[in-house]
């Protein structure tokens, strides 16, 4: 089976350190969100995943095989670009060029993507509004189809109808193709159920990869009155908390014992979004 | 079908689907959405959806047809009926007798609304 594999990479611009020795292995099948705060490597990641920049230390492997440089290699990647190859093209053009590259590339269902998602083919690709540019740049990734296709910030600038629209294509071209796809993304809560699998870098640094269901059973949640959830979660170790007025959530580790629970206290699921913080909140 | 945070997402597919067998919206005998299906229109995982499909399997809900795809067991309904039944108490009399405590409402108080929901629907 195809593998991506990442070791030890480090990445030093200067005396920062972006990426510090990050190992970590990808393979199809699988919906991975990347996730981390500003600044916190996932861009140096995927710059380092699709040839655009050289790791200082380490190497990304597919099938054992450094992608530095090789282009059978890179031909299996493909991660939305910041910037556009084709600045000057119109939309119709710029995806003929990207399929003269790329040769999976689907070019009927780029097509009906920028029909569906009402990009005009005569459009200018430097002069789209945010939105549109985006757009154009997941229709180009998911197009290319690739084993391991890379989203960076694929719902940037988009309105509540065009997110909703992607996320129910990518869940239907990952049914068709079920390759593995990497969504790097600051909006959690609403990508959280299209996850198996999470990985989370801070400063630098891999923090968590494991599957969601790991993550979510890492804890839960406690919220009622401060005294009963202090007496609650006394001895026990917390992820952090938050308080209003008189009342205080607790995010607890371990798995809740229901039995114990106090009237008046509620217990719930962690969710994603809220462990995150939590975890990156230093 | 919206999904909330306090159950895992698979549990509320089985869930969701299981209402649509109690209210005949998906009769015995007739077929489920598949699993892409299902991740498609509620943007999940489709790994959490063949969960929660699979968690009906194992409780004789629905069963598969090979190549064809997952329908409604013979008997399934009254299957969940029993299951909810027992599962009321758990879920729907102990929460109402909780709020009713914080609400200060007593026995008597809540009896008669319960007797009034009766009156009302005849």
């Amino acid at each position: 089976m195809n593998k991506l594999t990442y070791e030890n990479v480090t990445m030093r611009f200067g005396d920062v350190t972006a990426l510090d020795h990050v190992s970590l292995t990808l393979e199809p099948g699988h919906i991975y969100g990347l996730l981390g705060r500003n600044g916190a490597g996932k861009s140096t990641l995927l710059s380092v995943t699709a040839n655009w920049r050289h790791a200082t230390e380490g190497d990304v492997l597919l099938n054992g095989e450094s992608v530095w440089e090789n282009t059978r290699a890179q031909q299996q990647i493909v991660c939305m670009s910041d910037g556009n190859l084709f600045p000057t093209m119109r939309v119709k053009n710029g995806l003929l060029w990207y399929s003269r590259f790329r040769s999976g590339f689907d070019m009927e269902q780029a097509l009906r993507l920028c029909e569906k998602f009402e990009l005009s083919l005569k459009a200018k690709i430097q002069s789209l509004s945010t939105g549109y540019a985006t757009i154009f740049k997941l229709i180009v990734a998911m197009a290319s189809q690739c084993p391991f296709t890379f989203y960076d910030e694929p719902v940037l600038g988009l309105d509540a109808n065009h997110r909703d629209l992607f996320y129910r294509e990518l869940m239907e071209d990952f049914a068709k193709n079920p390759r593995c796809v990497v969504i790097s993304t600051h909006l959690i809560e609403e990508c959280s159920a299209l996850l198996d699998h999470i990985i989370v870098i801070n400063k630098g640094k891999l923090m968590l990869n494991e599957p969601v269901e790991d993550t979510l059973s890492r804890g839960y949640t406690v919220s009622g009155p401060a005294g009963a959830v202090d007496a609650f979660t006394a001895g026990k170790k917390l992820f952090g908390t938050q308080n209003l007025g008189g009342l205080k959530t607790a995010y607890v580790q371990g798995t809740p014992d229901q039995e114990k629970a106090p009237d008046g206290l509620e217990i719930s699921a962690l969710d994603l979004q809220q462990l995150f913080i939590q975890l990156t909140n230093v | 079908m919206h999904f909330d945070g306090e159950k895992p997402i698979y549990l509320q597919v089985a869930e969701q689907i299981e209402d649509a067998i109690l209210t005949e919206a998906f009769p015995e005998k007739s077929q489920i959405p598949s699993t892409t299906e299902i991740s498609v229109t509620y943007k999940i995982n489709p790994a959490t959806a063949l969960k929660g499909i699979n968690l009906l399997v194992e409780s004789g809900a629905v069963y598969k047809k090979r190549g064809l795809g997952m329908f409604v067991a013979q008997g399934a309904k009254k299957k969940i009926m029993e299951k909810r039944k027992q599962d009321f108490y758990d879920r729907y009399i102990v929460s109402l007798l909780e709020e009713a405590g914080k609400l200060g409402i007593s026995r008597q108080e809540l009896a008669a609304m319960l007797g009034g929901e009766e009156e009302n629907h005849e």
